[in-house]
């Protein structure tokens, strides 16, 4: 995928779709992605410069998220309430597994739920994973564990996960 | 790219925490893949925390997906496309590069020193308060976090606030209808005292100002400027009686009129037909709250 010199529109649902889990309500995740595209039109200027730009943008989105976690910016209430946040719900069973999932994603560190979320959403490779959010490999490695393990810690006891059942493994108990 | 397994090992090479996500993640190669499944069938807590992350990885998935499947607001579309040039820059070059256009374009008024004050004294334009308007406009529109001092959440703050301050009865108009949303507004230095200027945004983004003055124009004058205006009551003194007057200047177009000891400017990248239908219910309104 790629963007046309005048044209940034085909990142944009990858970008929403990476700021609704940041940010966990539509307002503010829109804002994000608003920003980011300003602030990626104001640096046009550089795109020769750049190789990866799904790493350079998604490290613009980390960067405006970062400053506004800072600030505070994200803790206001969306007013826009009525629009649902998923436009197809799953089936009623997996959805309450689904809400707890969101729920402790929330509930994480920023730093761990940034990596979690570029590799399960983005299925990016560990190594740009590390270039978009300019940190070494390894500390990539370590978010990534302490996050899958915190999630797994808060989720423990609740119901099953969609399709855990259905994993590739067969573990014979 | 596979920076967590160790290159080709042989069987029996220990499986590294690191793998065991590479492993979720797809990022082994096959051969090493299907060693760490070998491994796993004999490690029932490795295989249970690695399932559990098979399964979260899943169910994010399902969480956000259908967020691609999303319409994208015409606000975004109208970001991801490369802005017009003019308001692409930073919000300080566009000002200066309409401060330029007009100095060149014979409005005289925004590079001159004091040194020709007498100059400007004895003719100061009527056009200078569209120009400021529009300068005003060119400098906080494209301003991404602070565009306004009071935000329009707190309208009975603003507009309390600016009326002590212009010492005078303040209104901001209420165009959701025309699909305006009031944003806030902030006070401005004018030729001799405080402007108000009100923010408001559209649906897809883009901004349209209210700029309001209520100093003493100086003696108005048909003096030729850099803005292409068109007085659509076909002549007649500005200060007279109130008359729409419409100028141009590069992206934005401004609309003014002046009503009693009030002059108005409504400044946006829209068009005119659209600009008039603004200015109507802007004049409706605040005829309406006059005494």
């Amino acid at each position: 995928m790629h963007a046309t010199d005048d044209d940034l529109s085909p990142w944009v649902p990858r970008l929403r779709r990476y700021a609704r889990a940041l940010a966990n309500n539509r307002d503010d995740a829109d804002d994000l992605v608003q920003d980011t595209l300003e602030r990626a039109w104001a640096r046009a200027g550089l795109w020769r410069h750049v190789a990866d730009m799904r790493a350079w943008l998604f490290g613009i989105m980390h960067n405006l998220h970062v400053d506004a976690l800072r600030r505070g910016r994200l803790a206001v209430v969306a007013f826009d309430d009525d629009a649902p946040d998923a436009v197809a719900p799953p089936p009623q069973a997996a959805r309450a597994a689904l809400l707890d999932l969101q729920a402790a994603l929330e509930r994480l560190a920023p730093e761990q739920r940034e990596v979690l979320l570029l590799v399960a959403l983005e299925d990016m490779a560990y190594a740009d994973v590390a270039r978009t959010l300019g940190i070494p490999l390894g500390t990539v490695m370590s978010r990534l564990s302490r996050g899958r393990e915190r999630l797994r810690l808060l989720l423990d006891g609740a119901p099953s996960m969609p399709g855990a059942e259905a994993g590739r493994l067969k573990v014979v108990k | 790219m596979n920076p967590a397994a160790p290159p080709s090992p042989p069987s029996g090479v220990p499986v590294t925490e690191a793998e065991l996500h590479a492993y979720v993640d797809s990022q082994l190669t096959p051969e090493r893949a299907a060693e760490v499944a070998d491994w796993l069938v004999h490690r029932p807590d490795e295989a249970a925390r690695v399932r559990a992350w098979e399964a979260h990885k899943r169910g994010l998935r399902m969480l956000y997906d259908p967020v691609l499947e999303e319409p994208v607001p015409p606000g975004l579309q109208q970001r991801a496309r490369r802005p017009a040039p003019w308001f692409g820059r930073p919000a300080p070059a566009a000002a200066a590069a309409l401060l330029l256009a007009l100095a060149a374009g014979g409005g005289g008024w925004a590079l001159r020193g004091a040194h020709d004050a007498p100059l400007l004294a004895a003719a100061p334009h009527a056009n200078d308060f569209p120009a400021r308007a529009a300068v005003a406009h060119a400098v906080y529109a494209p301003e991404v976090k602070r565009p306004v001092e009071v935000d329009g959440a707190h309208e009975d703050q603003l507009v309390t606030w600016l009326s002590k301050r212009m010492g005078a009865p303040m209104k901001a108009p209420h165009l959701q209808t025309l699909g305006y949303t009031l944003e806030g507004g902030r006070l401005l230095p004018g030729e001799r005292g405080p402007v108000a200027q009100f923010m408001y945004r559209d649906e897809a983004g883009h901004r349209l100002t209210l700029y309001v003055s209520n100093e003493r124009p100086g003696t108005a004058s048909g003096a030729a400027t850099g803005l292409a205006t068109a007085d659509l009551r076909g002549g007649g003194d500005a200060h007279a009686d109130t008359a729409f007057r419409f100028a141009s200047e590069g992206a934005v177009n401004v609309f003014w009129w002046v009503d009693g000891p009030f002059r108005y400017a409504i400044t946006a990248p829209s068009d005119r037909a659209a600009l008039t239908q603004v200015s109507a219910e802007v004049y409706r309104q605040l005829a309406a709250a006059q005494p």
